[in-house]
């Protein structure tokens, strides 16, 4: 059994947290005593059916207006997946949540009103989805049962947004027509829709295959900690030096050829060690600890790869940056810390080139400064070099965190792209 | 040729964030701490501690703040498992803090420590200078917990900002503080109970016998079976009868139920859980029930 991750956009309008407390219900994720307290809250505050969204509204303040305002993480599972469920709030506001929840997302579900169609807000979420590389996207056409079933309604919406995705990059998109309140081709096919021959919204998310979405080809292991035991359990390790760290892509084996960076020095993979005995080959999204057959002076913040295939050497590079602080502004100038894999820098602000509107996809080359949820092009000049690559190739090793130093707050999020 | 099948599962996936999560304290923080109280979930959370480290021994000491309520079995347990592992243990008592006058203990039938202990815990992060404690909570145990970081950020008092949480990206955790603040750490926090069960069986992990059936002479109140022990206040029409329970959570003893059940083993366990219908706090924990944002007001305090 593997994990899903996915992320759902949409407002308590779109059905959504009817859709989430559907998956939860009918896969048994919700217990008695859950069910039984959202049932008198809905009560207590008058409302006639049971509020799902309480369910997920767990903040006192979202209780009390009624709104999301943070990621949620939901859990379920059924026998073939388990499924973890960021639920983002829709709300232009929101953008620094949905991004967030995205950003380790291997699918996206865009809920859209079959009454309403493609709406400005369905466009956001399908643009944030694909800046933020969510290889997967299911545009989940709801509330079908109030178009009366309707295949040419449904294919209406699909042309629509088909049209607006060719201007996207998305991987795989998949339109299903549901009902999340009836529970139409949610967990089963509906037999209201006998024109649709395609998986139900559950049976997607179980067999979606997504083991091949992780970059395994170029193989990067930033390294996290250096493992010397000085009080070591074991005369045997008396002279142990590991580098311990997390797979951000490829595949390793004892005995390939690597490369150590900065210094560009070659040397072989001795054995890849865990806990649990050395490992035949480590891949994302493993935690191991390498050593090496050469003496290399190697730190925190150093990156392993292949002789043959090396990140780029960076100090000077192009982000898409979403813009989170709730006050400060980002603007040319600007001095921030920057968080990349495992290596910790500051970074100056060169130029913004264009702040994007997240609605329309236009590029707006006046701008002259970044506010909360807004989303531009900058170029960076880092204070040590980084090793990059494309955030289109590999996500981790292709996005960084800026951090605001004064207010020691997590302020942007970037997205590598162009090198040179 | 066959193409290999590079899909992960899930518990792999999880102890791999998991220890990614606790190198990355490791490096960045100065003093960290691990918060070990001889439950489940810190029991698990101390076995990826030693696999993240391996063959060095964990970098840093555990603590548990003891109330003087906890069951003497997991008591034992947590003293033995330290030494085992040959890591610091440091004791931070409630008891302690009510002798100093930091705290004043509540009377009456349902007085417990539980609230108590969050002057304690901050009092002994404060002592002990540390600048980020390792927690064991699980985002499927309670809403509040559901929205909270894996780097949790809190101020000078300890406190929790639920509404002003840093956005965390991908595998990256911002752990800069200011001296005095400190960020606690949820390695589990994608975990759910089921998750914790099956990494136990898979790992053959040891956990305090209270866990499994036992006879125990318990009384009834608000539907919770709590045990007879001389620090719960127990009225006289609440009478003592045996029964065949076990616990699903471990907590003090004046606020944690039993629940009635023969799971003899880790897999009559695991069982009974893939299909019990009631959350394992809604089932145990008095100090759940006291409001609808019990768990959120508490964690703003600087509870665990």
């Amino acid at each position: 059994m593997d994990i899903l991750r996915f992320a759902t956009a949409g407002s308590v309008d779109d059905g959504k947290s009817t859709l989430i407390g559907r998956l939860l219900f009918d896969s048994k994720a919700i217990f008695e005593d859950q069910l039984e307290a959202v049932e008198r809250t809905s009560r207590d505050r008058g409302t006639e059916y049971t509020d799902l969204s309480l369910l997920t509204d767990g903040l006192r303040a979202e209780r009390e207006q009624g709104i999301t305002i943070d990621v949620a993480y939901r859990y379920f599972a059924t026998p073939r997946r388990k499924f973890i469920i960021a639920d983002t709030p829709g709300h232009i506001q929101y953008t620094r949540n949905m991004v967030t929840g995205a950003s380790t997302a291997d699918l996206a579900i865009i809920l859209i009103d079959a009454r309403k169609g493609v709406l400005e807000q369905s466009r956001r979420h399908a643009f944030l989805t694909t800046l933020l590389r969510v290889p997967h996207l299911v545009l989940a056409v709801n509330k079908m049962d109030l178009v009366d079933y309707s295949e040419e309604r449904f294919e209406e919406i699909r042309e629509e947004f088909t049209a607006f995705a060719s201007k996207l990059n998305v991987a795989d998109l998949t339109f299903i027509p549901i009902s999340a309140l009836n529970g139409d081709n949610v967990v089963s096919r509906s037999e209201n829709m006998p024109w649709y021959h395609g998986s139900s919204l559950l049976h997607h998310l179980e067999n979606v295959h997504i083991a091949s979405d992780r970059n395994l080809v170029d193989v990067r292991f930033p390294v996290q900690y250096v493992i010397r035991p000085q009080r070591a359990t074991d005369h045997a390790f008396h002279d142990y030096r590991g580098y311990a760290g997390q797979v951000a892509g490829g595949v390793l084996k004892p005995g390939d050829e690597v490369v150590h960076l900065p210094s560009g020095l070659a040397t072989r993979i001795a054995s890849i060690d865990t806990f649990d005995g050395p490992v035949e080959e480590a891949f994302p999204p493993m935690s191991v600890t390498l050593r090496f057959e050469d003496d290399i002076d190697i730190s925190r913040g150093d990156m392993i790869a292949r002789p043959n295939n090396q990140p780029q050497v960076a100090q000077e590079i192009d982000a898409m940056i979403c813009w989170m602080a709730d006050s400060a502004k980002l603007a040319p100038r600007s001095k921030l810390m920057i968080k990349h894999t495992t290596r910790t820098a500051r970074a100056l602000v060169r130029d913004l080139h264009y702040r994007l509107d997240v609605n329309t996809l236009h590029r707006d080359e006046t701008a002259t400064s970044l506010s909360l949820n807004e989303i531009g092009r900058v170029s960076l000049r880092i204070t040590q070099p980084l090793f990059v690559d494309d955030y289109s190739r590999n996500r981790l090793t292709g996005g960084f965190i800026l951090v605001d130093e004064a207010t020691n707050g997590t302020v942007g999020a970037g997205m590598i792209m162009d090198l040179r | 040729m066959l193409q290999r099948d590079y899909t992960t599962s899930q518990l792999d996936v999880l102890e791999a964030e998991a220890i990614h999560i606790m190198r990355e304290v490791a490096a960045e923080f100065e003093r960290p701490c691990l918060l070990f109280s001889g439950g489940k979930d810190s029991i698990v959370m101390l076995r990826i501690a030693e696999k993240a480290f391996w063959p060095a021994p964990i970098p840093f000491p555990l603590m548990h703040v003891d109330t003087g309520h906890n069951f003497d079995e997991v008591i034992e347990f947590r003293d033995r498992r330290s030494e085992e592992l040959g890591a610091r243990l440091i004791v931070a008592s409630v008891q302690d803090s009510i002798d100093a006058g930091r705290v004043v203990e509540e009377t009456g039938r349902r007085a417990s420590r539980n609230r108590l202990q969050t002057t304690t815990l901050l009092d002994a992060i404060e002592d002990q200078e540390f600048d980020a404690v390792f927690g064991g909570a699980r985002r499927d145990e309670e809403k509040a917990r559901a929205k909270e970081r894996v780097f949790s950020f809190r101020d000078d008092f300890g406190q929790w900002d639920p509404k002003n949480q840093r956005p965390e990206l991908w595998n990256l955790y911002n752990a800069r503080i200011r001296k005095g603040e400190h960020i606690r750490v949820f390695p589990l926090s994608n975990w759910t109970e089921l998750d914790i069960w099956d990494y136990i069986r898979r790992e053959g992990i040891e956990i305090p016998s209270i866990y499994f059936s036992h006879t125990r002479k318990v009384f009834e109140r608000d539907g919770m079976l709590l045990p007879d022990s001389e620090v719960v206040k127990r009225g006289d029409d609440e009478p003592l009868f045996e029964a065949v329970v076990r616990y699903r959570t471990v907590g003090d003893m004046t606020c944690t139920g039993a629940v009635q059940s023969t799971a003899a083993t880790v897999e009559e366990i695991i069982e009974e859980i893939a299909v019990t219908r009631i959350t394992e706090r809604g089932a145990t924990r008095a100090d759940d029930r006291a409001s609808e944002a019990a768990m959120e007001d508490r964690k703003r305090e600087g509870y665990f």
